[in-house]
C-alpha cells in the first residue's frame, strides 16, 4: 500500500495561539480516514494545510508524495476539496458550476462532457442540471460540492463536514457515494462530528486542543485500555427515569462513569457489579433494571478521551 | 502563468450578466450621476444675494447701483434703512453682499472729489466673496474711469487694449470644464468598486477558498476577473461620453478614436485599482472604504475641480500618481482642443504605466494562501 498522507510534527500557530501542535499522520492509499474532534479543535486547519491553503508553521506534510509546500501546485491537480461552507457559485446553474471547475482543472474540450456526465450520474443529479445552484436545497448543494470537487478524478478527497446540516436520508446516500469511490481507491479525509459517520470509516483519529491524541481503526480504538481499564467492565443499564437513576449510580463507589445514551445508561463499573447495580438500583426506587455487558463504542472513546484530557 | 484566465472570464461574464440589478445599475447610475452633478456643479458665481442701504438716493447713486443690478451678478434683496439692519443682513446669511452709499456720494462726485461707496462682503463663502468682490472692483474702476473720461474730455480709447481671445471655450461654460472630468470621475469609481466587488464577494462567500485549491494560477485568476469588466468600463465610457456630447453639448473636437484608446487605458488602471483593493479588503465595507481612500483625491487632486498647479508642491505627487490626473487632461485635450497623440502621448504614457505597477503590486500581493 501506498502512503496517501504522511506528517510529522505538523504544526500551525496563528499569533500565540496553536491552532495544530506536532500531529502525526499516516494514511494510506484507499483508506476512508474520519478526523474528529470538538469545534476549534484544529480539524479544518490540518485539512487546509494539507490542500496548501495555509502554510505550516513548523513540521512536514506529503500528501501523494508531494512536499505540500514545495510542491503545492502539484498537490493540487490531484485532490479534491470540499470545505465546510458551501461554496459554488449560486448564480451559476448545475452545469455551468460543473463547466467551470472541469474547465479550471484543464480538462481537454473532447473529455469535458463526459467527464461531467460521469459526476451527475455518480452524484445523481441528473434532474436538476439547470437548476441555479443557489435554490438547491441542502442535499444537493453537497452532491453538487461533491461533483465539482471530483470532476477532475482526484485521487484524493478532503470532505470536511460534508454531512453538517443535512437530513439523515441525503447523509447515508452521499456515504453510500464515497464508499462507491472508495472502492475506485479514491482515499478520503473526512471531518465529521457524527459517531455513525465515524465507525463506517476504515481509519479514525482524534484530535482534541490541537494535539491529535489517538488514531488507528475503530476497532483498535475500542480496545484501547484508557478506556477499559484492568478489572472494570462497560455496562448498559436500562431502567425508568434515566436522569436521576444516573446521579444514583454516580455515587457509588463501585461506578467510575456513568452517561446517558438515548434510552439507557452506559456504566462503567468494577468488574461482577451487575447485581449491585440492580439491587442499588431496586432499593433506590428504581425497579426492574436491566444490566448488561457491551462492548464500548466510538462516542465512549471519545467522551472518555476527552474526560481525561480536561482532567489532567 | 495564465493557466485558468479563460474558464474564469467565462464564469465572471455569467456573474456579470446574470445580475440584472447590478447590470442595470451599473450602466444607468453613472448617467444619472453625470446628468445630476453636470447640471448642479456651476463654478460661475451668478445672483449674489445682495442687500442695499442707499442714503444718497440721488441720480449718480442709482447708476452705480444699475451697473450693480445690469452685471447680472448681483440680485437685489431688499433696501435696508440702518447700518444694523445691513450688518445683521449678512449675519443671518439672508445676503453675501451689503452696499452702503453714503449721503455725500453724489455731492463729492459733483465736486470732482474721491466718493467712497462701502461694500460689505460676506468671507463665509469664498467663493462668492472673491468672485463679488471682482466684480466689485471692475465696477467701480469702470464707473471712475467713465468719469474721468467726461471730465477731462477724452476719447473713449484707453492706451493699452488688451484683447483676449478665449480659446476652446469662448462662452467659459462651466460644462466644457466640469462634465468631461466628471466622466473620468464616474468611470474611476463604477469599474474600480465592481472588481474590487467581484472578488471580495467570492472571498466572503468562501468560493475564493475553492478556487485556491485547484491549479488555477494568480495572473489567470485576477485577469480573468478584470477582463470582463474592462468591457464594462468601456461600455460605461461611451455611455458618459454619448451623454457629455448629447445633453452637456459638449463638443469632441478631436479624434474619437483616440479618445477611446486612451480610455482603454484608464479603464484598464482602474481596474487595477480595484484588484489591489480587493486584496486588501476582507470584506464589501472594507472595500468601500479603501476604495474612497482613493477616490477622494482623485476629485479633489487630480484637477477635476482645482489646478493641480495651485497646491502645495507635496501633494502634486499625489496628484500624479492618480491615473485620473492624466485621462481628464487627455479627455479635455481631445474634446475641447483637439489634441491629437502627439500632444498626449506622454499622459497616456504615464496612465499605462500607472496600471502595470498596480497591477503587478495587486498580483504579488494576492497569494493563493489563506493569512
Amino acid at each position: 500500500m501506498k502512503t496517501a498522507i504522511r506528517t510529522e510534527n505538523l504544526t500551525r500557530r496563528f499569533g500565540s495561539f496553536t491552532a495544530v501542535d506536532g500531529v502525526n499522520l499516516e494514511i494510506e492509499e484507499g483508506d476512508i480516514f474520519g478526523f474528529l474532534g470538538p469545534n476549534g479543535s484544529g480539524k479544518s486547519t490540518v485539512i487546509r494545510m494539507l490542500c496548501g491553503l495555509l502554510l505550516p508553521t513548523d513540521g512536514t506534510a506529503e500528501v501523494l508524495g508531494n512536499d505540500v509546500v514545495r510542491a503545492s501546485e502539484t498537490v493540487k491537480h490531484s485532490i479534491g476539496y470540499m470545505s465546510q461552507q458551501f461554496s459554488l457559485y449560486p448564480d451559476l446553474t448545475v452545469m455551468e458550476n460543473l463547466t467551470f471547475y472541469a474547465r479550471i482543472y484543464g480538462i481537454p474540450r473532447r473529455d469535458r462532457r463526459a467527464r461531467i456526465e460521469e459526476v451527475i450520474a455518480g452524484a445523481g443529479i441528473q434532474d436538476y442540471r439547470k437548476r441555479l445552484a443557489g435554490q438547491l436545497s441542502g442535499g444537493w448543494k453537497q452532491r453538487l460540492a461533491l461533483a465539482c470537487a471530483l470532476v477532475h478524478r482526484p485521487r484524493l478527497m478532503f470532505l470536511d463536514e460534508p454531512t453538517a446540516g443535512i437530513d439523515p436520508v441525503a447523509r447515508r446516500e452521499l456515504w453510500n457515494l464515497l464508499f462507491d469511490l472508495s472502492g475506485q481507491g479514491v482515499t478520503f479525509f473526512v471531518t465529521t462530528h457524527y459517531m455513525d459517520e465515524a465507525e463506517r470509516c476504515s481509519h479514525v483519529g482524534y484530535i482534541y486542543y490541537s494535539k491529535l491524541i489517538v488514531r488507528g481503526t475503530p476497532n483498535e480504538l475500542k480496545q484501547l485500555e484508557e478506556l477499559s481499564p484492568p478489572g472494570t467492565v462497560r455496562l448498559e443499564v436500562r431502567c425508568p427515569r434515566l436522569p436521576s437513576a444516573m446521579r444514583v449510580l454516580a455515587e457509588k463507589p463501585y461506578v467510575s462513569d456513568v452517561t446517558i445514551f438515548a434510552d439507557s445508561l452506559h456504566v462503567l463499573a468494577e468488574q461482577g457489579s451487575e447485581r449491585r447495580i440492580a439491587t442499588d438500583l431496586e432499593s433506590a426506587g428504581y425497579p426492574h433494571a436491566q444490566v448488561i455487558s457491551i462492548p464500548p463504542t466510538l462516542e465512549d472513546v471519545f467522551v472518555t478521551l476527552t474526560q481525561r484530557r480536561k482532567a489532567v | 502563468m495564465f493557466k485558468g484566465l479563460t474558464s474564469i472570464m467565462y464564469k465572471e461574464t455569467f456573474h456579470i450578466l446574470r445580475d440584472f440589478r447590478t447590470l442595470f445599475l451599473m450602466l444607468l447610475l453613472p448617467v444619472m450621476d453625470l446628468a445630476i452633478f453636470g447640471f448642479a456643479i456651476d463654478l460661475e458665481v451668478r445672483n449674489i444675494a445682495t442687500v442695499v442701504y442707499n442714503l444718497d438716493g440721488r441720480q449718480q447713486s442709482r447708476e452705480l447701483l444699475d451697473m450693480f443690478a445690469n452685471s447680472g451678478y448681483f440680485t437685489f434683496e431688499d433696501v435696508v434703512l440702518s447700518d444694523a439692519e445691513l450688518e445683521r443682513a449678512i449675519v443671518r446669511g439672508e445676503a453675501k453682499v451689503g452696499i452702503k452709499i453714503p449721503p455725500d456720494y453724489s455731492d463729492r462726485l459733483l465736486r470732482g472729489e474721491s466718493a467712497q461707496v462701502q461694500v460689505l462682503l460676506d468671507g463665509s463663502d469664498s467663493t462668492v466673496a472673491m468672485q463679488a468682490l471682482q466684480v466689485i472692483n471692475a465696477i467701480a474702476l469702470r464707473k471712475s474711469i467713465d468719469i474721468i473720461s467726461e471730465s477731462a474730455g477724452l476719447p473713449g480709447a484707453f492706451p493699452i487694449d488688451a484683447r483676449p481671445r478665449v480659446l476652446f471655450n469662448p462662452d467659459m461654460k462651466t460644462p466644457y470644464f466640469m462634465v468631461p472630468g466628471l466622466v473620468g470621475m464616474i468611470m474611476q469609481s463604477v469599474t474600480m468598486l465592481l472588481t474590487a466587488f467581484a472578488v471580495v464577494r467570492e472571498k466572503e462567500t468562501g468560493t475564493l477558498e475553492q478556487l485556491m485549491v485547484t491549479p488555477v494560477s494568480r495572473l489567470g485568476l485576477l485577469l480573468g476577473k478584470l477582463l470582463p469588466f474592462a468591457v464594462v468600463g468601456f461600455i460605461e465610457m461611451v455611455f458618459a461620453l454619448i451623454l457629455m456630447r448629447v445633453l452637456f453639448r459638449v463638443p469632441i473636437a478631436g479624434n474619437v478614436v483616440l479618445l477611446g484608446m486612451f480610455g482603454m487605458i484608464f479603464v484598464f488602471a482602474t481596474l487595477g485599482m480595484g484588484l489591489l483593493i480587493s486584496t486588501m479588503a476582507q470584506n464589501h465595507m472594507q472595500a468601500v472604504q479603501l476604495a474612497l481612500l482613493i477616490m477622494l483625491p482623485s476629485i479633489l487632486m487630480s484637477g477635476f475641480m482645482f489646478p493641480i498647479e495651485s497646491m502645495p508642491k507635496p501633494l502634486h505627487a499625489v496628484a500624479y500618481v492618480i491615473p485620473a490626473t492624466y485621462w481628464i487632461r487627455i479627455l479635455r485635450g481631445i474634446s475641447l482642443r483637439s489634441a491629437g497623440f502627439a500632444d498626449l502621448w506622454d499622459q497616456g504614457l504615464w496612465m499605462l504605466a500607472i496600471g502595470i505597477v498596480v497591477l503587478s503590486i495587486a498580483v504579488s500581493r494576492f497569494r493563493k494562501t489563506l493569512a
